[in-house]
């Protein structure tokens, strides 16, 4: 739905020529630290801030990493810290808030934010976290030609319509294992069960509490939805994440995947591939489950954020440079790095399948102080339900004690 | 019966060919095939449609126009500036293995010599210090480390390094001093030396095949490490470790991993040259007469 | 030695460990003993790209006026060593309770964690570090007897196994042993059975990662014997040889015994490493197979996002401990070897 909107006001603001655009930069001669992830988004963001303002700033310094996830929290807890701004996703944002280390940046949007669009702004309690520039999800890619040979008819669009495509395909002969998903045991086994948990309608919470809530009826449907699809995939497959997934795929090895948004991209170019793979993948929107509407998919986003513990105008020239460069200008750009929130955005074939998906209404992957706890249990826990020695039952049972034990550590649960 | 020795000896001596070559053929195999294919294209290298692609270069013929291609190269030394992170190694190896070198070799000599109950339990303590999981200290270091503004900082990461190895160090060390016979110092000792001057005229010059093993592992241990250098060092003066791990990616993207591969090879020259230079004195043992004693 | 002269020695190095190690590992202890305040919870809206929902999030204020009272937390005791992630005493008494015979009870055990992960790690040790420890003697005594010229290259060679960072040198592995690699579609072959994955299959898992094991750390082993075969006293050697010894049975009472303090240290270094390993089980992707105490800790600290420092820390603590009672033969004996060497 926002994809089309942002389409939609891309070519207007193409046909009317890109105004020129005078970056404010904010108070002049203040230091402005830059934390994020290394990939090329961030770094065209990044890029454009530095571009516009390093020279009103007194230091302007940014630092692109692998782990930031991992170091954030204490480079931002000193006072004052080592970074003005880091720069976050769904699940990290929650991380940064749960120890109170970014501020509310809602007069910094009415000073510098007129080109923000309202759905860029991530509000938390009614106030401002985070400004969002980019999205992604997982979605269905898919090998039309050996569909077509298998005579499957059009592109899938439930996880029903996959398992038959993939027993065609297997019956026929042309693959023994159509199907590739990330299901490397850790982050990636918990995401796939969120994803069709949420297909299946679950809630991973009881409302308003941290008490668990997977041990459910949409638990059990969720790993049954999962366990069908993974009969037909790679024997490997607890040991694929994104960089294996995205091999089998360009090595034609596979006709049905299910992958991130962001490898899009990657996939469709024409490096690491043949033209027969290239041409016939189509990206379309993730499947739906048991006959349920939502499509089996989280919807994250990345944005920026502006440090607390630092001095209030090296937090407003932070934020004034930082969304300097959130502009058409630079979608014309880097209009291909990513699938962007940002005005001014063409939508190509890239972001085809994340567009289609986030139309459908799919779920954004939620902002609960203790979903990393709980995403931590289930990519632990499930392993042996899917390796086949454990029941669905239990291996759920298991997700909520480990689940338990670390919450009432962290002091979520009593 | 002196012929019925020989034979046997030469049997030994075949079968101990044999295990050497066997074992050199099993080292060697992984590193010739990286070597092979840092001249080959990512798909090629970890194909998964068939691998004898990695041997003939087939996708890297279609995209480059040769079998071979010095793409990975050219990506990790000039588009992504490698030789810096080289140059980081470089200063904080060099200075890890030096402090750690001088800490140990006093620390070992006098564990080896102490005659006294404490030495044990000091080594003892030590052991029990290296048993902690670097991770664990590495998480526990960031946050002071961020409020005394030493973060990121190589000195800081030299002093970790020399610390989280000194049990390592000390014990190796102290093992070493062990074969060294008590008497060389001692005698040196009657003759007017003091302790020190003992183990600077007589130990230092006997202690070298151990001091340089230990140092090789130092070394290996502070070129090698990627729990420390990842979390505490800022990017600019980051490691070639950290540096490779970050070629290969994330959720995001793909990464180069064939810019991780070509860097690896490379960087592995320099050890290859550090070793020949250094082989002579691992080699050469103990100076001939000097532990008769 | 003198008191006095000891001190001076060992000043550099201790305090390094002091300042470095045994203060953190206090800290460590005394942070496994509290757990974090309750946190106070508040349901608010959020909204952003995708549209609003009702979420819960902490009340900042409201937990950091708790945090401010009592900064290190509630106190727990050992409570969190005995918690389902560690050493489940509750959970195993259930399990004792419920368990219709010794199978139910290991398959009940079987099912936590910890004593999964311990079950893999000790395998992974007693395994790994004997086959080293002869291996790396037997090729430290053959490099010895090559020619001169070519103990040089022989030694590099056998360095290249931990030459290559590990991260990037068992990435490669990893994809050999994969069904579409070259060792992972050989043994296809041989096996005849294009099915065989050693990926998904966890004793074939357990085989690769021991494997991978002995590669690995023979080259360290085999260096400090070399340098250590290097100090043999020549005398020596030739008096065995005169009393009619042949090279096996020299090998056996002259150069063995001489080495015996670099064998205990190897040894003491192997099974601490075997124990807490953790670096092959990544590269591989073997989580779904192996697991060990230092994954967990990895999975506390950073995968939980806001680390989970109690746990993370107690098991830590419990690794600590698990290491003195695996070394504890070998430092009985190196107590024994050094009162003898004093007295």
């Amino acid at each position: 739905m926002f994809l089309k909107k942002v389409a939609l006001a891309g070519a207007v603001a193409g046909l009317m020529g890109s105004a020129a655009f005078a970056a404010d930069c904010g108070p002049s001669g203040k230091s402005v630290r830059i934390l994020g992830s290394d990939f090329p988004a961030i770094q065209a963001v990044a890029g454009a801030a530095e571009a516009n303002c390093a020279a009103n700033a007194g230091e302007f310094t940014i630092n692109l990493r692998d782990n930031t996830r991992d170091m954030m929290n204490q480079a931002l807890t000193p006072n004052p810290a080592e970074y003005t701004s880091v720069i976050v996703a769904n699940s990290t944002l929650t991380q940064l808030m749960n120890d109170g280390l970014v501020r509310p940046l809602d007069e910094y949007v009415a000073k510098y934010g007129q080109h923000l669009k309202p759905s860029q702004l991530i509000t938390i309690g009614g106030k401002v976290m985070a400004v969002a520039f980019m999205a992604n999800s997982q979605h269905l890619y898919s090998r039309t030609d050996i569909l077509g040979q298998a005579g499957v008819e059009g592109i899938p669009a439930t996880v029903e319509e996959i398992v038959a495509a993939a027993e065609k395909i297997r019956a026929a002969g042309i693959m023994e294992h159509p199907i590739v998903m990330n299901m490397k045991v850790g982050w990636n086994v918990g995401e796939i069960f969120n994803l069709f948990f949420f297909a299946n309608g679950g809630e991973l919470f009881k409302p308003g509490s941290a008490e668990p809530n997977v041990n459910s009826p949409e638990g059990i449907a969720a790993l049954g939805t999962i366990k069908s699809l993974l009969e037909y995939a790679h024997p490997d497959h607890l040991s694929h994440a994104s960089n294996e997934t995205q091999g089998l795929w360009e090595a034609g090895k596979a006709a049905m995947a299910i992958m991130w948004g962001s490898r899009g991209g990657a996939v469709l170019d024409d490096e690491g591939s043949s033209d027969e793979v290239t041409s016939n993948t189509v990206l379309s929107a993730a499947p739906t489950a048991g006959g349920g509407s939502t499509p089996a998919a989280t919807l994250w986003w990345d944005g920026v954020t502006v440090a607390k513990n630092i001095p209030d105008e090296d937090a407003e020239a932070t934020f004034a440079a930082l969304v300097s460069g959130l502009t058409p200008d630079l979608m014309e750009e880097h209009n291909d790095k990513a699938i962007w929130l940002i005005e001014g955005f063409q939508a190509g074939p890239a972001a085809a399948g994340v567009s289609a998906t986030a139309a459908a209404g799919a779920k954004p992957y939620p902002m609960i102080p203790f979903i990393n706890l709980m995403h931590n249990a289930l990519g632990s826990e499930l392993v042996d339900f899917y390796k086949g020695d454990e029941s669905a039952e239990d291996a759920l049972a298991d997700v909520e004690a480990a689940y338990r034990t670390s919450a009432k550590e962290a002091g979520f649960l009593q | 019966m002196a012929t019925k020795a020989e034979s046997r000896l030469t049997t030994l001596r075949a079968v101990s060919y044999a295990l050497v070559i066997t074992w050199l053929i099993i080292a060697a195999f992984p590193f010739l095939w990286t070597v092979w294919g840092s001249f080959k294209v990512q798909g090629d290298f970890f194909s998964k449609a068939d691998w004898t692609n990695a041997i003939y270069g087939i996708l890297t013929t279609r995209e480059t126009g040769g079998a071979f291609t010095l793409k990975g190269y050219y990506g990790a030394w000039i588009q992504e500036e490698f030789w810096r992170n080289v140059f980081n190694t470089m200063v904080i190896v060099f200075f890890t293995v030096c402090i750690s070198l001088t800490f140990g070799t006093l620390g070992g000599y006098a564990l080896a010599r102490s005659g006294f109950r404490y030495a044990f339990w000091v080594l003892m303590a030590a052991l029990a210090f290296r048993a902690m999981p670097h991770i664990t200290l590495v998480s526990g270091y960031m946050l002071p480390f961020f409020e005394w503004n030493i973060w990121g900082l190589k000195a800081t990461t030299v002093i970790v390094l020399v610390a989280i190895n000194q049990p390592f160090t000390l014990w190796m060390l102290h093992s070493f001093f062990l074969n060294i016979p008590k008497d060389m110092d001692e005698s040196a000792m009657v003759d007017g030396c003091t302790r020190f001057q003992a183990f600077w005229n007589v130990i230092v010059p006997v202690m070298w095949p151990g001091v340089i093993t230990t140092g090789l592992f130092s070394f290996l241990l502070a070129y090698n490490d990627y729990a420390v250098t990842s979390m505490l060092l800022s990017k600019p003066n980051e490691t070639m470790v950290p540096a490779v791990a970050s070629f290969l990616g994330s959720v995001q993207v793909q990464g180069n991993i064939m810019f991780a591969v070509a860097a690896v090879v490379s960087a592995t020259a320099p050890l290859f040259v550090l070793i020949l230079f250094f082989q002579r004195q691992i080699v050469s043992g103990l100076t001939a007469g000097a532990v008769k004693g | 030695m003198k008191h006095r002269t000891f001190f001076w020695f060992i000043l550099p190095t201790l305090s390094a460990m002091i300042l470095f190690i045994a203060l953190p590992i206090v800290s460590v202890f005394i942070q496994s003993l509290f757990v974090q305040h309750e946190q106070v919870l508040v349901v608010s809206e959020s909204c952003g790209p995708f549209g609003c929902v009702e979420e819960t999030q902490v009340d900042t204020e409201a937990t950091a006026k708790l945090r401010e009272e009592q900064p290190l937390g509630q106190f727990n005791g050992l409570a969190t060593y005995f918690d389902r992630s560690h050493l489940a005493s509750a959970e195993i008494a259930e399990v004792w309770h419920t368990s219709t015979g010794l199978s139910s009870f290991i398959d009940g055990i079987m099912d936590l964690k910890f004593y999964k992960a311990l079950v893999f790690t000790l395998t992974y040790t007693f395994v790994v570090t004997p086959l080293v420890l002869i291996f790396g003697l037997a090729v430290a005594v053959g490099v010895n007897n090559l020619p001169k010229a070519f103990r040089g290259v022989a030694i590099f060679i056998s360095l290249l196994p931990f030459l290559v960072a590990t991260i990037v040198g068992s990435m490669i592995l990893s994809w050999m042993v994969d069904g579409e690699g070259i060792i992972g579609a050989t043994l296809q072959n041989i096996f005849n059975d294009p099915s065989l994955s050693i990926k998904a299959s966890t004793p074939l898992m357990w085989i690769m990662l021991m494997v991978y094991g002995v590669w690995h750390t023979l080259p360290f082993a085999f260096i400090t014997f070399y340098a250590g075969l290097q100090t043999v006293p020549q005398d020596t050697l030739e008096a065995a040889r005169v009393d009619g010894a042949n090279k096996w049975q020299t090998m056996i009472s002259v150069v063995v015994p001489h080495l015996m303090p670099l064998v205990s240290f190897v040894t003491l270094m192997l099974l601490m490493d075997n124990f807490r390993v953790f670096e092959p089980l990544v590269s591989f992707q073997a989580e779904a197979h192996a697991q060990s105490l230092s994954t967990f800790i990895v999975s506390d600290l950073r995968e939980a996002g806001n680390p989970l420092y109690a746990s993370a820390s107690a098991t830590s603590m419990l690794t600590i401990l698990g290491v003195v009672i695996l070394l504890t033969p070998v430092l009985i004996r190196t107590w024994r070897d050094f009162n003898a060497k004093v007295h």
